[in-house]
């Protein structure tokens, strides 16, 4: 059970940042995930007045303000055609519409939660996190973190010719993941990005660091990397499936995402 | 804390603690339509419209919907009578007890897309969660309220 002394609804980020420091204090995002724990929280601190509600679009990158709800970013035309739909296609699943539209892009990715569809996707893009005090740190290394007492304030995403592919298994419509997967194929140099989340840990990116892909992309070659990604993606048991099961699907959805990118050309 | 929010049209301030629900304070303000199943927003049972967004009413502190609009199946009786008469008429739910979180959760979906198809149903109702009806009974009667809503509108 959660109990909240005091509320605050903060007027700037430096304000949130303050009262943030102290241990008892907690940014809440959705709130969707904290509640469901135990914790005695002195004073919330909503950031839900500061217009970090927006998702912006550039001709460069898109802007998502921590406050923006999964509905939002679901629903929202342009990065649903930037992602070849597959924006769409990770939030639908999460629960219902009614959660999405609470649960918020930051509150996720700050929560680095393991069975994270919104990191998976994430992490296969050129994504940036956007930190009150850190600056603009790879996503990908926000990820590894540790958690701090930094506020999270946006996601950045560099656009890039890109396009992608995305799948969950879920045992049950609605419930968590057994296993999520993301691939984007940048047209830039022909390379890719994989990430794998629900391990059940957090989402992380699988490199070729065997030069698998050095002579080009091809049936062979891809079969030889998803066996790759098998092989080395670190999984582990709980109740929706053992480490043995998910790391099997590991190697059959990135064939499968590998082959509907690279061979739909052929 | 002092709140104030447009309760289903009418003004309502009250004194709340900081972690009140947004649930808890409909109904200590005399909006009984809306029920609490799991209290772990994944049952649809508490679905409000927060500022015309459908919202899980037991994941929301009241003190975030100050000076929002706030909207239960009580203050839906116009818009909602005609849908919920023809899914009584069809027998499309057993107990109904998770009826009003359904029927504002189809509203929402009627308001954004007025004649959804199956797989859109499907997936818009997917929060909310029925232990009796095993979905089909509800389903069929959607697809046969909007077959009738598309009739009347035909014949003008």
């Amino acid at each position: 059970m959660i109990t909240i002394q005091n509320y605050r609804k903060a007027e700037s980020l430096s304000e949130a940042y303050e009262l943030n420091q102290k241990k008892s204090n907690r940014i809440i995002g959705g709130m969707m995930w904290m509640r469901m724990g135990n914790a005695k929280i002195n004073t919330a601190i909503d950031l839900a007045g500061l217009g970090l509600d927006e998702l912006e679009e550039t001709d460069g990158e898109f802007r998502i303000g921590c406050m923006v709800t999964l509905r939002q970013l679901e629903t929202h035309q342009g990065f649903y055609a930037y992602t070849s739909g597959c924006a769409k296609e990770a939030l639908r699943h999460i629960v219902g519409v009614q959660f999405r539209n609470l649960a918020t892009v930051g509150g996720s990715i700050y929560g680095r939660y393991g069975f994270s569809d919104v990191l998976t996707l994430f992490l296969a893009l050129d994504s940036y996190a956007e930190l009150y005090k850190g600056g603009i740190v790879p996503l990908k290394d926000y990820a590894a973190r540790k958690y701090d007492r930094d506020i999270l304030v946006r996601i950045i995403v560099k656009k890039k010719p890109v396009t992608m592919f995305y799948e969950a298994i879920r045992i049950t419509e609605t419930d968590l993941p057994v296993l999520t997967c993301a691939v984007a194929r940048f047209a830039e140099n022909n390379s890719f990005l994989v990430s794998i989340g629900a391990r059940p840990g957090r989402a992380i990116l699988v490199e070729d660091k065997e030069n698998i892909f050095a002579e080009g992309v091809y049936e062979a070659s891809i079969q030889k990397f998803s066996e790759y990604a098998k092989a080395t993606v670190p999984t582990e048991s709980n109740m929706r499936g053992s480490a043995e099961y998910r790391s099997h699907l590991v190697g059959v959805v990135v064939k499968r995402a590998l082959m509907e990118l690279y061979m739909k050309d052929e | 804390m002092l709140i104030e929010i447009t309760l289903n049209g009418k003004t309502v301030k009250a004194e709340v603690a900081a972690d009140t629900t947004l649930y808890d304070f409909v109904r200590e303000h005399g909006c009984y339509s809306v029920k609490c199943g799991c209290e772990t927003s994944n049952c649809g049972l508490c679905t409000v419209f927060l500022e015309d967004k459908p919202v899980l009413s037991c994941s929301v502190l009241a003190v975030r919907a100050d000076h929002c609009r706030v909207t239960t199946l009580e203050g839906l009786q116009e818009e909602a009578g005609e849908f919920v008469t023809f899914i009584a008429d069809q027998g499309a739910e057993q107990c109904g007890f998770c009826n009003p979180g359904f029927v504002m959760n189809a509203l929402a979906l009627f308001r954004e897309n007025p004649y959804p198809k199956e797989e859109e149903i499907k997936e818009f109702l997917s929060g909310n969660l029925c232990r009796c009806s095993g979905y089909e009974g509800q389903l069929r009667g959607i697809l046969n309220f909007l077959e009738s809503m598309k009739q009347k509108e035909a014949e003008g």
